[in-house]
């Protein structure tokens, strides 16, 4: 079994009302860049707790390189939030500190190299920082650990092009190629050219799980288009 | 900046077009090294796996020469390259002619403004 990350049966219900995951059955393979995609509220963010072993499934199992999400899979997936949990007041020097400390697979050196390219001081408050500024030193604090999956939640909401572009690069740049990349967005247009693989879910269902190149040969369009197409109400 | 790219067309195809113009106009000159599949991965902000797949069509029509030790060049064979570009040529003449035969032109009309064409073409080109 080489799959990176095999997801059975997989189900998260809030209530029974509220169904967030739906029976999602899928395996991803190591290597790869994949997009999550969907609406708001399609699921996205709850597929990835539960990557993460920050949410417990109502039903079903998920496995990282053969081993049950928990403790052991937690020191080799590298998850960039969608919400930071970072506090403001902090240095970034802290930050790296608390990294370094948490993290055995994290390398200080890279994180320094990378935020020296910006130009961003270790000595600098993360709250002084500008929004776009925030989110790349929280993705190279997520990129600069040598993880076997990363997942990256929304990591270019709301960014400017420039940021956006630093972002993607940063990702292409850092990712090993034996791991894979989980990236979560409802910008599919801006992410769609580093893209391998993409997942498409909607209610809580998967609906597609195919290569970019595919749906561009086969529908003569860009994933961005076709996605609308798809999900047009 | 990233390489504009087309959306209804897979992206390896153009990868390959555009690495292919970039040798048969000498950006990458014959025999010379090209950027690591990473590198120029980055340059185009596309995905490695993608710029692999274009590097080893080209690398299987022949314009990219794989060393064991020293990366992956152009080929030396300028013969071949020079090849391509007739080809390429030859498409886009293709495409001409096509285009101007459906606006009507008869084949002394279509040389007859190529002329036209290309002489303009001159007065706007500055000297030198």
């Amino acid at each position: 079994m080489s799959e990176l990350v095999e997801i059975e049966g997989l189900t998260k219900a809030y209530d029974a009302a509220h169904v967030a995951v739906n029976n999602i059955t899928l395996a991803l393979p190591k290597g790869k860049i994949i997009g999550l995609l969907g609406p708001n509220g399609s699921g996205k963010t709850t597929l990835i707790k539960m990557i993460n072993g920050l949410l417990t499934p109502t039903q079903g199992r998920i496995k990282i390189n053969g081993i049950p999400v928990g403790l052991e899979t937690k020191a080799h997936v590298a998850y960039l939030p969608d919400r930071t949990y970072l506090t403001g007041n902090q240095k970034i020097s802290e930050i790296l500190d608390y990294f370094a400390d948490f993290y055995q697979d994290f390398s200080r050196e890279k994180a320094e190299e990378m935020l020296n390219n910006l130009g961003i001081e270790p000595s600098t408050r993360l709250k002084t920082l500008s929004k776009g500024n925030k989110e790349k030193v929280q993705l190279i604090l997520v990129m600069s650990r040598s993880a076997d999956l990363y997942v990256l939640d929304e990591p270019i909401a709301g960014v400017d092009p420039a940021a956006r572009d630093y972002i993607l690069r940063t990702i292409i740049n850092n990712y090993n190629p034996e791991a894979t990349v989980i990236i979560s967005t409802h910008l599919i247009g801006d992410i769609e050219q580093v893209l391998d693989e993409v997942v498409f879910m909607r209610y809580g269902h998967l609906v597609l799980y195919t290569s970019v190149d595919n749906i561009r040969e086969q529908h003569g369009k860009s994933v961005d288009a076709y996605f609308r197409e798809v999900f047009a109400c | 900046m990233a390489w504009e790219l087309e959306a209804d067309r897979p992206i390896y195809a153009q990868l390959v077009e555009r690495i292919q113009m970039q040798i048969v106009s000498g950006y990458y000159p014959a025999g010379g090294k090209l950027p690591s599949v990473r590198e120029l991965a980055a340059i185009a902000a596309v995905n490695p796996n993608t710029m692999q797949k274009a590097f080893a069509e080209l690398e299987r029509n022949g314009l990219i020469v794989t060393q064991r030790t020293n990366g992956r060049n152009v080929t030396e064979d300028t013969e071949l390259i020079e090849t391509v570009r007739r080809n390429l040529a030859g498409e886009l003449l293709q495409t001409f002619f096509s285009k101007m035969k459906e606006l009507g032109y008869t084949r002394e009309q279509i040389r007859e403004l190529t002329d036209k064409g290309l002489a303009q073409a001159d007065e706007n080109e500055p000297a030198g």
